[in-house]
């Protein structure tokens, strides 16, 4: 029943990534190590994976530390403001990594909310230049990440029990005692699976420094797409490819030593993760310095009038109710002071004027954008079905049968989430020409369904561990023949779960920019790469116009699917 | 020895419009064992919360030796609480679980070492010192909370249900233990638990709760014996419940008329004021019922069911007069008696004394 997943990946994963990495070592006369030493020749590619891995670990820093606060508050409020903080998260989560960077480029512009807004108070007299720096590149990348991390770190908090701080209360902990030596030792776990996600992902983005940084903030999956857009060196590609992969690959190393990868999936219930591998002194000196952070908060605890110190146990401070509400709406607002943009006559600028649903139109009528949808809806729907199809008897086995080495096999089904994509998509690229797949929807099909189908494996094992096989049993003794067992029972109770994970694969082809970068092009480019085109061009109003279609229509697919799971998980 | 004494005045708690506690008073005194009992969802842990200071109540007060901690935050009660599933941290071996209140005492490290000893002594786990706690058995677990508990010598313990968790035969061993450390230390302490067996082997005195609100209060034998009301009657053991009408209070007891026979009895009060020709419920316990070959005592009705609990052997007699309930009788198990048949005649009768008059609450 694994067979197509296997064949999946070993053709458009495994065989791609090797040949893509040969290259680099395989040129036309044979073996070579050219690339590798035009790459350490001077020092500016070097550069670049400095200024790269600098932008990774402050997006990382700023992701943890501003989501940990939204993650703990979203772990203990009560169902319906849960679903309302999720909401917004989510939303962020799947709008368009394009249409986000696309709203800070209008926010951050010179003519933007930003610059306006200061002009008016009067605190500035001309337009500040705030694009094209380090800070609009962190910015857009913490808006990126930001959901993830929340996101990573919430599946851990919401196993964390939450009697145990209430204990740590009764035998005489102050709350920031409590926190500092209970609660946060706790989700530690959360923190680390959330830092590596969003320090790997970071790695491999090229969307926002490319649209909000300058020169300085060129980050190396920009080298690899210069190489093969502009050179067409594949040799020096897969060079630098094999350079990010192994910064990856190291990075993952030193996790696994010091945390144990088994942390990463976030599912291991902090109540049996394994004790911290760090041993003796590190430990000491550690928990020296989570009772200091608790002493130290308590005093400042202390200082507070004292009617905050007294409130009520279950409710949630004020401060951190604000802190969390203001990082949403900076994750959020870009996007939505796109909606009456793109219906104003004033361009781009600051406040909005007018209205026309003249940028509507133009987007209408134009077939490369009219294409662009159909061709994007076609090569998401087929994506879906196709991770579906071939996810589901996976995940079945895995879930069901015991086979040997499914650590392993489970590894291998996620490597498609570790391996930076840019490399995928080179790779792909590479194997597509060769075979005459370059921008066929059927070579989009097979490459998104590669970057999907993890996603489709990990919900359906979820949904499949939560089925009580008896079920099926019952109705079977009950005289249901296997056919009508399935649509009576099993299809009726997995159905929700099954539908919510074909339209994590649907979401995850219709924003999937970095494989259609290369493989689709004009007339036949997906939505998203119809928009990097245009948005790498000039910056239009009809660009605000599209993302508020994009944005409306991921909002409803949000609702729907959360609706589904709420069905699924009510039964 | 450190021991306190609990006044609880007029405490109540509303979930939105949902009253988990009435307006409820309460005292506990000094090195007291008194238990909530109740059905679920009868606000047992309700009230534990706002003791411990996990809830907040919306009005009443609680005084621990005469000081208002109503407003106190949980960290400055000097209260213990065993929470049913233990809530140790699970990222702490047990030495540390057990040594983290000394250490938010600032107890030094030596005194605090030599005391987390102890406790795992008296506990009976010294050797587990080094073990996280899900190496250790559920029973384990349960001591090793009991022992995090004691050795900060809090002056009221609290425990939630310690015992859910356990199969029978621990809980009996644990339940000896709780005792003993309750006379070795002599702490006050308020035990939450819906087993009714558990409350009357362990308890002082038992608090009955019902819907929010304390049903009875008082000695495991003064509910036993002498239930204020149907509910606890019933919630306590088994009982024979027999409507009846009061005809006379005097001195000695009650002067009674059984509603389904018309035939005049006596029986006893339960400390509440009776009047004359008031509708009741007489209850006559299962081992007060006896029961003889036909001919003689109050009733007479035929053997429906017998059930032979070991100890105990059950009798379900259905009475032959119209208008009686089903009615068990119990009296210990002999070897070699004559079997019991079913449908079997017999005569029942009770000692005035065992018949207890009840308010009549309509059950
Ligand atoms: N946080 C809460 N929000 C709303 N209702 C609550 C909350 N906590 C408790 N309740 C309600 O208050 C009532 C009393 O609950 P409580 O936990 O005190 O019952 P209990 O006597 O401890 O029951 P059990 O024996 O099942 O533990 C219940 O009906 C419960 O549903
Ligand atoms: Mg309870």
């Amino acid at each position: 029943m694994g067979a197509p997943l296997v064949l999946l990946l070993v053709l458009f994963l495994v065989y791609p990534v090797g040949q893509l990495l040969l290259l680099s070592v395989y040129g036309d006369n044979g073996f070579t190590l050219a690339p590798y030493r035009q790459l350490f020749a001077s020092s500016v590619y070097l550069d670049v994976l400095l200024i790269t891995l600098k932008i990774s670990l402050a997006t990382t820093l700023v992701c943890v530390v501003a989501g940990y606060p939204i993650a703990y508050l979203i772990s203990v409020v009560g169902k319906e403001r849960k679903a309302t903080l999720l909401f917004w998260v989510l939303l962020s989560f799947w709008t368009s990594f394009l249409v986000r960077a696309f709203a800070w480029i209008v926010l951050l512009g010179r003519n933007g909310v930003i610059n306006k807004t200061l002009i008016s108070l009067g605190i500035i007299s001309s337009p500040a230049s705030l694009l094209y720096n380090f800070g609009s590149v962190l910015v857009g990348m913490v808006n990126a990440l930001l959901p993830l991390a929340v996101l990573t770190m919430l599946s851990v908090m919401e196993n964390i029990d939450r009697t145990l701080p209430r204990a740590a209360a009764t035998l005489g902990a102050r709350p920031g005692m409590a926190f500092w030596k209970i609660y946060f030792p706790l989700s530690l776990p959360g923190v680390a699976a959330a830092g590596i996600m969003v320090f790997v992902t970071a790695i491999g983005f090229f969307i926002v420094p490319a649209l909000l940084g300058g020169r300085r903030e060129t980050m190396i999956t920009q080298l690899i797409i210069d190489q093969v857009q502009q050179t067409m060196n594949w040799g020096f590609a897969g060079a630098i490819s094999v350079l990010l992969l192994v910064v990856v690959l190291v990075v993952f190393a030193a996790y696994d030593r010091l945390l144990g990868l088994s942390t990463m999936t976030g599912a291991s219930a902090p109540r049996n993760a394994a004790p911290s591998r760090l041993s003796g002194p590190v430990q000491k000196a550690g928990d020296a310095l989570l009772a200091l952070l608790g002493a130290i908060s308590d005093r400042i605890l202390l200082l507070l009038p004292s009617r905050r110190r007294d409130r009520n146990p279950d409710q949630a401070g004020m401060g951190l109710q604000a802190f969390v509400w203001t990082m949403l709406l900076i994750i959020s607002a870009p996007t939505i002071l796109m909606i009456p943009l793109s219906f104003g006559t004033g361009g781009l600028n600051w406040p909005p004027q007018g209205f026309t649903l003249h940028w509507y139109e133009t987007v209408l009528n134009s077939p490369l954008w009219t294409q662009a949808v159909l061709r994007s809806l076609l090569v998401g729907i087929g994506t879906g079905v196709l991770a579906m199809l071939i996810g589901t008897p996976a995940a079945f086995l895995l879930v069901r049968s015991e086979i040997p080495g499914k650590a392993a096999w489970l590894a291998f089904i996620l490597s498609p989430i570790v391996v930076p994509r840019m490399i995928i998509a080179v790779g792909l690229f590479y194997v597509f020409a060769q075979m005459g797949l370059v921008g066929s929807a059927v070579g989009l099909v097979l490459g998104h369904t590669v970057v999907a189908v993890p996603y489709v494996v990990m919900t359906m094992m979820a949904v499949l561990r939560n089925y009580d096989t008896r079920l099926d049993h019952a109705a079977q003794s009950l005289g249901a023949r296997p056919f009508a067992t399935l649509r009576y029972v099993t299809f009726p109770i997995l159905g929700a779960g099954m539908m919510s994970s074909f339209l994590f694969a649907f979401a995850t082809s219709f924003d999937e920019l970095t494989i259609a970068l290369f493989a689709t092009g004009g007339l036949n480019a997906t939505l998203p790469k119809q928009f990097w085109d245009e948005v790498t061009l000039q910056v239009s109003p009809a660009i605000a116009a599209v993302s508020t279609c994009l944005f409306v229509f991921m909002g409803l697919l949000i609702f729907v699917a959360e609706r589904l799971r709420r069905r699924a998980a009510a039964r | 020895m450190v021991s306190s004494s609990l006044r609880i005045h007029e405490l109540c708690k509303h979930y939105g419009d949902f009253v988990a506690l009435a307006p409820t008073s309460l005292d506990v005194a000094k090195g007291e064992f008194l238990t909530l009992l109740g059905p679920s969802g009868s606000g047992k842990t309700t009230m534990l919360s706002l003791i411990a200071g996990l809830a907040h109540p919306d009005a009443g007060r609680i005084l621990i030796d005469d000081t208002d901690v109503t407003h106190s935050p949980a960290y400055a009660r000097d209260i213990g609480v065993v929470f049913q599933n233990y809530a140790l941290f699970p990222h702490m071996t047990i030495e540390d679980n057990i040594a983290f209140p000394l250490k938010m005492r600032k107890v030094a490290d030596a005194e605090a070492r030599r005391r987390t000893a102890e406790a795992l002594e008296t506990v009976h786990l010294p050797h587990v010192a080094k073990r996280y706690p899900r190496e250790l058995s559920g029973g384990q677990q349960q001591r090793i909370a009991l022992a995090r508990c004691i050795v900060y010598r809090p002056a009221i313990i609290l425990m939630d249900e310690p015992l859910g968790a356990l199969d029978k035969k621990l809980r009996d061993q644990m339940q000896l233990e709780i005792k003993r450390i309750h006379r070795e230390l002599g702490t006050t302490i308020v035990y939450v638990t819906h087993d009714q067996e558990e409350a009357m082997t362990m308890s002082d005195r038992i608090c009955l709760m019902n819907a929010g609100a304390i049903e009875q209060l008082g000695t495991p034998q003064d509910l036993y014996f002498r239930p204020r009301s149907v509910f606890v009657a019933d919630f306590l053991g088994e009982s024979n419940l027999l409507s009846a009408t009061v005809r006379g209070v005097d001195g000695q007891g009650l002067d009674i008329v059984l509603t389904a026979q018309a035939a005049a009895s006596r029986a006893v009060g339960n400390g509440s004021r009776f009047a004359a020709g008031e509708p009741i419920k007489v209850m006559v316990r299962p081992q007060n019922l006896v029961v003889a070959e036909a001919g003689g005592g109050q009733l007479s009705g035929r053997i429906m069911d017998v059930m032979i609990s070991g100890s105990l052997t059950r009798l379900y007699i259905a009475p032959e007069t119209a208008g009686l309930p089903q009615l068990v009788a119990a009296h210990p198990t002999r070897s070699g008696s004559a079997p019991y048949e079913i449908g079997q005649r017999l005569s029942l009768g009770w000692h005035a004394a065992d018949a207890v008059a009840i308010h009549d609450g309509g059950i």
